[in-house]
């Protein structure tokens, strides 16, 4: 039955290192805006606009 | 050109041209710059200074469409962003060198908003980063305070169109962010907590801890679930607790009140349980219940992120405004106002202090407190109440009272806005929970009894004591309102209706009087039905009128203007162009005098000024009278139907107006009745008529209305509805917004309310049914924790199902088309 003891212990650590992880995100500001991100991906940082039409 | 304008000309030919830059059809004379078609300058402007900076990119964006920069801004205007003490309620950060300020600029709108909006780099080597949060409309911007000032740095984004809003609640400083933060947090760790203790009870479940060596483990599982709940129990579950508490203390239950006995007598039992090792606890139970309740709520506040309600009469003030000292103007923040100060009010700028007029005339628009639309003229010495628009030539007054003493803080701190409405009725699901968890825990109480006394066995008596509270949690129940509520909202706001929270809705399924206020409200603001009488103009003529009519703020030119659409406005320049307030304008157009406005203005004495209902203003052209136009505020076309709907269904309809009683003839047949129909109604007077109503009538009154004039009585009334063309920028004091063209399906709305409440009742009578077959078993000491542990998720989700599915039904069936 020890072995259950230290998968108990492993599966809580896992579970709290998941946690962490998305105490980080939420801290680092990962879900204060939901959208924008999605549409800057998909705009040119470097885009010229000499050949401008429309 | 219009019927409406009687025929009187040809349709001018001349080609569409659509602007470059705005994308709007250019109404006036076209500007061509670098082979490009622009409506104006300012948006010719922008386009300069984008590909000035190589950031025409901008106009590759699909759906790009720029913004045509504000008009009536002037240099100078955001001078008071440099004060320190402004400075520094603004700045989110700031070390001497580098700042960083959050924006709010409500005018991005696309994608392209975003990539010109995070390319500020490129336009101003001291800007060292932007980035948008496009579902806020916030920029957040990182520059270099030694290289440029933070008026420079909004007077840059206005330039290129995007006007950052600061209002006078931003510099006073708010932090929300903090609070949605800590919010997931809490959702986070409960939803960790949940799922462990879930796994860590499955043995409990399945009656595994039978020999002794697994009662050990038994006992290390139920230690580690009292650790896991207590984040949970002190932190997740916090909000719960210190809400019912503070209801305790208004003595009054609200919602919460439940919820948090229930929690605490689920953690006491558990705790006692595992103290005196006679059972495992009901931990999950407790930890799923605050884990899907949090992720309820979080939902129901997403939905209305996007619009602040918080917003009082001081968002409309102006935050600061020139002071003349010693003959210099200086910008000072309105509440360092002092009486006897100086100041300066430019064209369009609101007047944020009752004061003492010193210039010699000064026209004043009061539509923002009064509805009135024609501006009024003040002479030298006047008092000027606070809130009026100086319309024309800057002037100078002398401050009477301080900001928070003026004439519209005081309608404002009426007792009514001191009044929260939300406490006094109280919602059906926190009236039904009230007697609910007074039930619940009499039958706990009774069952318990039964067995200890009556029965002789503790050890049931604890057990069915706990599994009837628990069984019973009202958590089902406030699943049932949250859902249907939080449901309802995205579907009005969807169909651009926008009420303020759950009580709003409730309060809008009792309505059963609807109240209007005319001006905005019933009437299209800035549109007017525009007649001209007189002997017909040529097209060149009606050139000539438009042109000299941009050159006036007045509201009428203004009209006019938007009514000669289809004429295409000169640019070549008017000479000796003069405007006498309250008279009239008048300019030479080449050799040839034109002349607009009052009929003595235009020189003829013979003419009668008309007295019936509408505005008039007269054209002379050298001297020769040519006619009027005719102005009348125009009705929404839809408005006749809503009202005979509404009265058809049995809805009191009434009207109030500051205005004239000039349309009475117009409005009493779509009333019905002529004594439904108030005008001169003062604010105060406006407000008065709800009270009368509510009390006298017993009435639940629905007061439609636009702005600050009729503030008091949206707040008095059971539901304020505000008007609005613009939901950010819309008036305060009210429980809900509707955009104006959606006003038709205000009977829909009422409908799609009362539906949301009888959803909720059938809600709440499903989760009943699960209760009392729940308690039954509960009562007789039969319940396991295993069904307990499954009958509440599966009466949660069976809720949550129900509520949703039902309201889009219910949805369907009245807001199609």
């Amino acid at each position: 039955m020890s072995a259950l003891y230290l998968l108990i212990i492993a599966s809580l650590l896992v579970a709290l290192g998941f946690l962490g992880a998305f105490i980080w995100s939420v801290r680092r500001g990962h879900f204060d805006d939901d959208y924008t991100p999605s549409v800057r991906i998909l705009l040119d940082e470097n885009e010229s606009g000499q050949t401008v039409s429309k | 050109m219009k019927a409406d304008l009687n025929g009187t000309f040809e349709n001018p030919v001349h080609e569409k041209h659509t602007c470059f830059h705005c994308g709007e059809a250019c109404k006036d004379e076209v500007i061509l710059f670098d082979d490009h078609q622009f409506c104006c300058e300012g948006c010719s402007v922008v386009y300069d200074l984008l590909k000035e900076n190589d950031l025409c990119g901008y106009y590759n964006i699909d759906g790009a469409q720029g913004i045509s920069p504000d008009v009536s801004y002037f240099s100078g205007k955001y001078d008071y962003l440099d004060l320190p003490e402004i400075t520094e309620k603004l700045l989110e950060f700031t070390d001497g060198k580098l700042s960083r300020v959050n924006l709010l600029v409500p005018k991005m709108h696309c994608s392209s908003c975003i990539w010109l909006l995070e390319q500020l780099h490129r336009l101003n080597p001291a800007i060292r980063s932007s980035v948008v949060n496009f579902p806020e409309k916030k920029v957040r911007i990182t520059y270099d305070a030694q290289q440029i000032r933070l008026s420079q740095l909004a007077e840059l984004i206005t330039r290129i169109g995007y006007e950052p809003y600061i209002s006078l609640n931003d510099v006073e400083g708010k932090q929300i962010k903090k609070w949605n933060r800590t919010r997931l947090y809490k959702i986070g760790i409960s939803g960790f907590a949940f799922g462990n203790i879930m796994m860590l009870s499955f043995p409990e479940y399945f009656h595994l801890s039978e020999s002794i060596s697994d009662q050990s483990l038994g006992n290390l599982f139920s230690i580690l679930n009292l650790a896991l709940s207590l984040p949970v129990f002190f932190y997740c579950a916090s909000d719960f607790f210190k809400s019912a508490w503070s209801a305790l203390k208004g003595r009054y239950l609200n919602i919460d009140a439940p919820i948090a006995l229930a929690l605490l007598c689920v953690f006491l039992t558990s705790l006692y349980q595992i103290i005196t090792q006679t059972g495992p606890g009901y931990f999950d139970s407790l930890a799923g219940a605050v884990f899907f309740m949090l992720i309820g709520r979080y939902f129901q506040d997403k939905t209305y992120a996007g619009i602040s309600f918080d917003r009082d009469y001081k968002s409309y003030f102006p935050v600061a405004v020139t002071v003349l000292k010693d003959g210099a103007e200086t910008r000072v923040p309105i509440t360092e106002l002092r009486s006897g100060d100086h100041m300066l009010v430019r064209n369009q700028e609101l007047i944020p202090a009752d004061a003492v007029l010193l210039s010699p005339r000064a026209l004043i628009d009061y539509s923002f407190v009064s509805g009135e639309a024609e501006p009024i003229e003040r002479k030298a010495g006047d008092t000027i109440y606070a809130g009026g628009k100086q319309t024309g030539l800057s002037v100078e007054l002398k401050v009477l009272r301080e900001v928070s003493q003026s004439y519209l803080t005081q309608l404002w701190n009426n007792d009514t806005f001191a009044r929260d409405k939300e406490n006094q009725n109280q919602t059906l699901a926190a009236r039904i929970n009230k007697y609910f968890s007074v039930i619940v825990l009499a039958i706990a109480v009774l069952t318990f009894l039964v067995w200890a006394l009556v029965l002789k066995n503790t050890e049931v008596a604890f057990n069915a004591f706990t599994t009837s509270l628990l069984v019973a949690c009202p958590c089902a129940l406030l699943l049932s309102s949250t859902f249907t509520n939080g449901n309802l909202l995205s579907l009005f706001g969807k169909n651009r209706f926008y009420p303020k929270n759950a009580h709003a809705i409730e309060r809008l399924s009792h309505i059963d009087t609807v109240v209007f206020d005319k001006t905005g409200t019933i009437t299209q603001v800035n549109d007017a039905e525009v007649e001209f009488i007189g002997k017909p103009l040529t097209e060149d003529e009606l050139v000539m009128i438009k042109t000299l009519a941009i050159q006036s703020s007045h509201p009428l030119s203004r009209m006019l203007v938007k009514k000669l659409d289809d004429t295409t406005a000169s640019r070549r320049t008017l000479s000796h162009f003069q405007e006498m307030e309250g008279a009239g304008i008048k300019a030479f157009w080449g050799k040839t005098e034109v002349k607009l406005g009052s009929a003595k203005w235009v020189g003829s004495a013979s003419l009668i000024e008309k007295t019936d209902n509408a505005s008039h203003v007269y054209v002379a052209i050298d001297g020769n009278i040519r006619g009027y136009f005719m102005l009348k505020s125009k009705y929404r076309p839809e408005l006749e139907k809503t009202v005979k709907v509404l009265q058809d269904k049995g809805f009191g309809t009434y009207l109030l107006s500051g205005d004239k009683p000039t349309d009475k003839s117009l409005l009493a047949p779509v009333f019905g009745n002529e004594s439904h129909l108030l005008f001169d109604q003062k604010p105060e007077q406006k407000l008065h008529f709800i009270k009368n109503l509510q009390q006298a009538q017993q009435k639940n009154v629905l007061m439609i209305g636009d702005g600050l004039n009729d503030a008091g009585a949206l707040r008095q009334s059971d539901v304020g509805l505000a008007v609005s063309d613009d939901i950010n920028n819309f008036s305060p004091a009210c429980d809900a917004i509707v955009e104006g063209n959606q006003l038709i399906r205000l009977p829909a709305f009422i409908n799609l309310a009362k539906s949301g409440q009888k959803i909720i009742k059938l809600s709440f009578a499903i989760s009943l049914l699960y209760n009392v077959f729940g308690l039954t078993f509960a009562i007789s000491g039969k319940l396991s924790p295993v069904i307990a542990a499954i009958l509440m998720p599966v009466s949660s989700i069976t809720i949550v199902l129900f509520t949703t599915i039902t309201s889009n039904l219910a949805a369907r069936k009245w807001l199609k088309n």
